[in-house]
């Protein structure tokens, strides 16, 4: 399954070193992939598209060069050598023969979407469409996506590390749009994974019905309470809450900089003892899934805080090396076009054994955030924001008025620590994290979480 | 442009779009890029990373009886130029039809007739031969001086996460079977960088930004400072009480609003019924002191060129002018829908050759107005100074218009600046804000959010603020 033969590999390392560095790196792709959206009940913008390409590293002290090319010949692999090589002036690590690849541990692809007749994923838009104006006469505008890549990958380095990977992602989008007299509410659902056809083949449609139930509540909403109060976060993209208040916190980069609050906080008690958390770039067929990280690491589940207690960061390799530790197989990239840097897998707080239904019948009064549409951490300070696109009051321990525009801001080290029930449910969603430019998939999850206080910003002041 | 400079691109456009027809497509048309540029990370005086890339590609668009496809590929050979435009046509008969979806042709470009289309269209200013005089050495000593002039505002400055410079040079091409054909070259850069203040356990960040054609034109010693008062500024902030108050919007924080303004008088949305301001065409949508512009002609503007991801000319387009919303944006296909008298505003935009045409802003403006920012303060009196918002993506909701989204900045109180403050949210939704904009500020900047956006100052009169 390899992309280039190792031998040709070996020649472009043995190039990129020759201006000294202690490590070089080829990463090699093949990309390719379908989408297709309904819109207005019409199928629309069939697109698809095949990249190849190469990224090549060399790390000299504390510096990286980098440079990409289109195309996957030797003379591209060999200009992208030099063009990375080409500042460098420094002594030079011998490279060593690359290991005799590895077989990657695949997930297992029961449909390779590639060999599924296009009509059936129009189809399959179809009928979502029919299922989200069949929810109700409120149901304005249904929009959906379908999308399947594959990526092949091969990664190759100056210490003989030798490895590849076959990656298949399959998503489904939906927004649902409703309206009532002036009143217009929108609703999103998604279903993605690292699988093949099959993950959306047998009711993939069914996320019409739960884009349009959300936008069909929001039609009653009131406008959110603003201030502080006890916040419910919802299982799944709930997750989202996490991978922002304590995930990004986490990654190596920021935390050797001194630009995360979670420098210097290794052993450290930062939550109570009900919390415990993973990165598991392992979970089977779960979308922020791989057998290996883009530096050719294989993935692994990361505990990061066990009981109450903070664990570990997560690395990539060059990160890694400057801590002495191993790789947490963290090194991710968008494409061969980017660099890798510590990203998160797939992030989630284990189940707990609070009942998620008592979690809410506790509060008094507060705020139930059942789901997001997205979140943003500045690491450094460890101030986040999160949009809420499916909230309620919760009065005398009872979810009560669906409220809209709420948008939840707090501090991360605070936050976590006020956490005080962990549901005993479970879910996993999909997402895409952006950081420095490069966007990546990731798996965010959870149960029910309660926030014994957390700041909601509404439009109800008072 | 130097004679030729675009050749290359141009005979691969006319060759992709040679390809689509052979394929079988009665109509298409090809977009051919082909972009290198440089990307520097400084860290603490030394070089974090240095990334060269060179990236090249084409997109190819077929139409057949209504049905439009699309498809890309890195592989510019002849073969592979065959494959894309076999992909086009392939992924076509998978679309429904519309009656609306055609090529933009020459008869949708006002009337300006025929082949002139093909002659002359450019806009001078936008590549900078300059760039070409910069070693990477004098790229990076000029990263070095950003950091350092962060480092020099304030004691309390104690890191800078990261400084990233980075310049492109971008070459593109179009042809359609239309007879639209065109090429241009721009040249962009920009730097910008986060820093770290602490003091007495209170952390804050502050960010520097610098866009322009050429390095030659980034000030590192104001980016720098930027960055460093704006950390130096927030330290000692609290948490404001919740209440709902004048709030002045410095013109970071203008443009990232003014960017989803504009997205919701983007044809697509409104005509999908995606856009609150979907039939408001000819109403007052917004308070007298508000004028807002979609510029894709001025040469300082990054997202200016000649013409559009679909080769239509570039315009200047009034979108809110005095107050009344005068039109929205449109590309060949919205145009079209809307009817025989709409023309394509020349917004077609894409992300590069890896996406198909979609209605966009290029670069919006936010009229001037007469006052200094201390006179919007005094005109405030008692409010918030927003000097920077968080969590835009998920907390603006461009189908309704409603927001509600993170933000930091000082206090207003007796109409001049007070105390610090963060960790609060303004919301509203905004048709609201529009109609609340009191007052515009006088000095306009460049800004890379929100798009890109000439932005100013703006006084809200009424915003609600969620805090302690």
């Amino acid at each position: 399954m390899t992309l280039i033969e190792p031998a040709l590999a070996e020649r472009v390392l043995e190039r990129a070193l020759a201006h000294g560095g202690d490590l070089a790196e080829l990463f090699c792709e093949e990309r390719s992939g379908l989408a297709l959206s309904i819109d207005e009940s019409r199928i629309e913008r069939p697109q698809q598209g095949r990249q190849r390409g190469a990224g090549v590293r060399v790390v000299s002290g504390e510096t990286t060069y980098f440079a990409h090319t289109d195309g996957l010949a030797e003379p591209d692999l060999l200009a992208a050598a030099d063009a990375a090589s080409a500042a460098l002036d420094a002594e030079r690590a011998e490279p060593r023969a690359l290991e005799s690849e590895r077989a990657p541990e695949l997930q297992e692809i029961a449909q390779p979407p590639e060999e599924v007749e296009a009509e059936r994923k129009a189809a399959l838009l179809r009928a979502l469409d029919e299922r989200a104006r069949g929810a109700g006469s409120e149901i304005l505008q249904v929009q959906a996506s379908y999308n399947e890549a594959r990526r092949r990958v091969q990664v190759a380095n100056s210490r003989g590390r030798h490895a590849a990977d076959d990656r298949t992602r399959v998503r489904l989008g939906a927004q649902v749009v409703a309206k009532r007299g002036d009143t217009t509410e929108t609703g999103f659902e998604t279903l993605g994974g690292h699988r093949g056809f099959e993950l959306v083949a047998d009711d993939g449609e069914a996320i019409a019905e739960q884009a349009a139930r959300k936008a069909l509540t929001l039609l009653d909403a009131d406008p959110a309470p603003a201030g502080a109060m006890p916040v419910v976060v919802g299982g799944g993209f709930g997750g989202v809450l996490f991978h922002e208040m304590t995930g990004h916190g986490l990654e190596a980069d920021a935390v050797q900089k001194g630009a995360s609050v979670y420098s210097g906080k290794l052993g450290v008690k930062v939550a109570e003892p009900i919390v415990t958390a993973y990165d598991d770039g392992r979970l089977p067929g779960e979308w922020g899934t791989d057998a290996i990280d883009d530096e050719g690491t294989p993935s692994q589940k990361t505990t990061v805080i066990e009981d109450g207690e903070l664990t570990s960061y997560l690395y990539d390799l060059f990160r890694a090396g400057r801590d002495n530790v191993e790789s947490t197989g963290n090194g991710r990239r968008e494409s061969f076009r980017h660099l890798p840097i510590p990203r998160m897998t797939n992030t989630y707080i284990a189940p707990g054994d609070a009942d998620p239904e008592a979690i809410i019948s506790e509060v008094e009064r507060g705020f139930y955030a059942a789901s997001f549409a997205g979140g943003q951490v500045d690491p450094a300070t460890g101030d986040f924001v999160f949009g809420v696109s499916e909230g309620y009051l919760i009065e005398n321990g009872k979810v009560t008025k669906p409220c809209r525009g709420a948008t939840l801001i707090g501090n991360c080290l605070e936050a976590l620590a006020r956490i005080d029930a962990v549901g005993s449910d479970f879910e996993m969603k999909t997402g895409f994290c952006g950081k420095d430019g490069q966007s990546v998939p990731v798996g965010t999850g959870q149960g029910h979480v309660r926030i014994r206080e957390l700041t909601v910003g509404g439009t109800a002041v008072g | 442009m130097e004679a030729g400079a675009t050749d290359d691109l141009q005979a691969i456009a006319r060759r992709a779009l040679d390809a689509a027809l052979d394929a079988g497509a009665p109509e298409a048309e090809a977009y051919v890029q082909d972009s290198s540029g440089i990307e520097i990370r400084v860290y603490e005086n030394e070089v974090e990373s240095l990334t060269e890339g060179a990236e090249r590609g084409a997109g190819v668009r077929a139409w057949i009886d209504g049905r439009v496809g699309y498809a890309y590929g890195t592989d510019l050979s002849d073969e592979g130029l065959r494959a894309i435009a076999a992909g086009a046509v392939e992924t076509a008969r998978l679309a429904d039809p519309d009656e609306h979806a055609a090529p933009p042709g020459v008869e949708a470009q006002g009337g300006s007739g025929g082949a002139g289309q093909e002659a002359d269209l450019t806009l001078p200013g936008l590549h900078d031969p300059s760039l070409a005089e910069w070693q990477t050495q004098r790229k990076v000593g000029l990263a070095q001086e950003i950091e350092r002039a962060a480092r020099a505002v304030d004691e309390r400055i104690t890191a800078i996460e990261q400084t990233v410079y980075a310049d492109g040079e971008d070459r593109v091409a179009v042809a359609s079977s239309a007879g639209l054909a065109g090429a241009y070259e721009a040249t962009t850069c920009y730097a910008f960088l986060q820093a770290l203040a602490t003091d007495d356990g209170d952390r804050q960040t502050g960010l520097g930004f610098g866009v322009a054609r050429a390095p030659g034109g980034l000030d590192a010693a104001a980016i720098g400072a930027e960055a460093g008062e704006r950390a130096a500024s927030l330290l000692g902030a609290e948490k404001p009480r919740s209440r709902t108050c004048p709030a002045v919007l410095d013109p970071t924080v203008a443009a990232s609003f003014a960017g989803f303004i504009g997205g919701t008088l983007c044809a697509d949305a409104v005509q999908r019924g995606r856009s609150p301001f979907a039939g408001r065409l000819g109403d007052e949508v917004a308070s007298a002191a508000l004028t807002l512009a979609d510029d894709g002609l001025d040469p300082e503007g990054p997202n200016s060129a000649p013409f559009d991801a679909e080769g239509t000319p570039s315009e200047r387009t009034p979108l809110i002018e005095g107050g009344e919303l005068k039109t929205y944006l449109h590309d060949s296909y919205t145009a079209r829908r809307a009817g025989e008298r709409q023309r394509s505003t020349g917004n077609a935009s894409r992300a590069g050759y890896r996406s198909p045409p979609s209605v966009s802003t290029s670069n919006l403006v936010i009229e001037p107005g007469e006052r200094t920012l201390e006179e919007l303060f005094a005109d405030a009196a008692d409010g918030v100074y927003v000097t920077d918002v968080a969590g835009l993506h998920s907390g603006v909701n461009p189908v309704t218009g409603q927001f509600s989204v993170g933000a930091s900045g000082r206090l207003i109180k007796d109409g001049a600046l007070a105390d610090p403050v963060t960790e609060f949210t303004i919301a509203s939704d905004l048709q609201s804000m529009l109609r609340a904009v009191q007052a515009a500020g006088r000095d306009p900047r460049w800004v890379p959010f929100g798009g890109s956006v000439k932005a100013v100052p703006l006084l809200i009169g009424e915003m609600a603020v969620g805090g302690s």
